[in-house]
């Protein structure tokens, strides 16, 4: 599997969850993708952007175009500094927030694609990848 | 060796015609050709292909057909694999006609050049490399394009096994016809939302009467579907749903939690009901009393 | 005051959201759209989505939120031109617009409005006559 080409952006502010709704757009157009999947990966990068954003601190995301023989797939990855999160299973389950939100941050990232992992240290930050393959 | 591939190019040119001539008697020989019938549509492209090699060659390398002196010859090539791929010839039989040329070429060299066997030895290497590529991008132009139209193909079958049809005013059917797979129910469905948009119909049936089989995957997308439907303001009933997949439903114990109707029929009686339509006889003439 | 228009049609309010929304402009047009229900008086809400590619669970807490204030005012909230892929989506994301109504489009959604205002109304006058 290869990386074909990516990106960073920094994740400060809404601005920026603005900014990477547009990006994750572009990218999942050049892969190809079509109209439902780029939604969902837009819906998605916009999920985990904003919690980055509103609970990590701020941070940055990573995409990238991957290909792995004649399937092409995006691949995001977020990483902040921010407090962490100690039950990793907890913030995953539908509707808990801690914020006032919906709840359905990470959970709903993780139903919209294919792959999803998330490692989180309390005190060191946040660690998301998800990808979705066309 | 820049000499060697000047000199091959320039005796493609002199030669031009007689090796037209070899290469077309060639692929009539050629036991993997086949009769592509018109025989001046073959000649006028062996022409061009003759032509084309000798502009590539004129641009300097015979040993690398991707920079943009080969541009044209690969448009060329694209363009006969596209018609061969679409005629339903094999990709060997597209490919032979470039291999076919060899015989031709390595006879041309080996009048040219004769007693020199060193370098006719490098020129007939020189040749082959070249033709090999070029018979090996026809190939895989051949691939890419049947694969473009068996895509198309499959799309065009799939629009028109499942076409949705409006009923009446602000109502929908989708009779599903056939084994149902994931791939293909996502874009059924995708489209049933699209038309919903389309015609502002409020409420769509969907009739599974003839769907042998459905299983927990194509339920889901079913039930999606419904949610997704629901969502954005309208509502599905289905119909057609026979005693063996009603048996399969409960026993995967799924809810469906939506309206179902035996028949696509009483789903238009519903249908028209709930949009506030309503069927009714024309006055009969009155019978004369007896 | 928000930069999203709302507009006035009878006694409804249509707002039609065009832009990326972030949180300032969310917060802007949630407080605006109170006051103007209290100001003219309107009894109903429409929100045109037609034009997102995207709605997230941010947004979707911005409708329930739109839909929960202005019951609290007598006023009735559908969200219109919901895109498909969006619906799809929503779907997935296992979002519900709780208390938000839906409807094909800006026409459907006034007749909608038109119809439970109807039915609230002389639910009304039967209760008090």
């Amino acid at each position: 599997m290869l990386i074909e080409t990516g990106e960073t952006m920094p994740l400060r502010n809404s601005d920026d969850v603005v900014r990477v709704r547009q990006a994750v757009r572009a990218r999942a157009v050049g892969a190809g993708f079509s109209l439902v999947d780029q939604t969902k990966i837009v819906t998605a990068a916009s999920e985990v952007a904003r919690n980055t954003v509103d609970y990590g601190g701020g941070g940055t995301l990573r995409i990238e175009v991957l290909r792995d023989g004649r399937r092409t797939g995006v691949r995001l990855t977020f990483i902040d500094q921010g407090p962490g999160i100690a039950d990793i299973a907890k913030a995953m389950t539908d509707g808990y927030t801690t914020g006032g939100g919906l709840g359905l941050g990470l959970s709903g990232a993780k139903r919209l694609s294919n792959e999803f992992a998330i490692t989180s240290t309390p005190g060191s930050g946040t660690v998301v990848t998800l990808a979705r393959w066309k | 060796m820049p000499r060697n591939e000047a000199a091959i190019t320039a005796l493609i040119e002199k030669h031009q015609q007689s090796l037209l001539t070899a290469w077309l008697a060639a692929q009539k020989r050629d036991g993997r050709s086949r009769d592509t019938g018109s025989d001046a549509a073959t000649t006028d492209l062996a022409r061009q292909f003759l032509q084309q090699l000798h502009k590539g060659g004129s641009g300097g390398r015979l040993d690398d057909i991707s920079g943009p002196d080969w541009a044209p010859m690969r448009e060329l090539l694209d363009d006969f694999s596209r018609a061969r791929a679409t005629q339903g010839f094999s990709p060997s039989e597209t490919a032979a006609f470039v291999f076919s040329l060899k015989e031709p070429l390595f006879d041309m060299l080996r009048g040219e050049t004769g007693t020199n066997a060193e370098q006719l030895a490098r020129q007939i290497w020189i040749v082959t490399y070249l033709l090999d590529a070029l018979g090996l991008y026809t190939i895989e132009s051949y691939s890419r394009i049947r694969e473009e139209v068996i895509g198309r193909q499959q799309q065009e079958l799939l629009e028109l096994s499942t076409p949705v049809v409006e009923l009446w005013d602000g109502i929908l059917a989708l009779p599903l016809i056939g084994t149902l797979d994931s791939a293909r129910t996502q874009i059924v469905m995708e489209n049933l939302l699209e038309r919903i948009v389309a015609s502002g119909a409020e409420i769509a049936i969907i009739d599974i009467t003839g769907v042998p089989t459905v299983d927990t995957l194509v339920a889901q997308h079913l039930i999606k579907t419904i949610s997704a439907a629901r969502l954005m303001g309208a509502d599905c009933i289905l119909s057609g749903i026979r005693p063996q997949i009603a048996q399969t439903i409960v026993h995967l114990g799924l809810e469906l939690n939506v309206v179902s109707k035996a028949t696509m029929a009483d789903a238009l009686g519903l249908a028209l009901r709930r949009t506030g339509k309503a069927i009714v006889d024309r006055a009969r003439p009155v019978e004369s009393r007896v | 005051m928000s930069e999203i228009p709302i507009l006035k049609i009878g006694d409804c309010l249509l707002v039609s959201i065009q832009v990326d929304m972030h949180d300032r402009l969310a917060m802007a047009l949630q407080d605006d759209l109170t006051q103007r229900i209290v100001a003219d008086r309107a009894r109903g809400v429409m929100i045109d989505i037609s034009a997102l590619e995207i709605v997230d669970s941010f947004i979707g807490r911005m409708l329930n939120n739109i839909a929960a204030m202005s019951r609290v005012l007598d006023a009735v909230t559908v969200v219109v031109g919901m895109r498909p892929a969006v619906a799809i989506t929503l779907v997935e994301l296992g979002l519900a617009l709780t208390g938000v109504r839906t409807a094909l489009n800006v026409d459907k959604g006034l007749a909608m409005i038109r119809s439970i205002i109807d039915k609230s109304e002389s639910a009304d006058a039967h209760r008090d006559g």
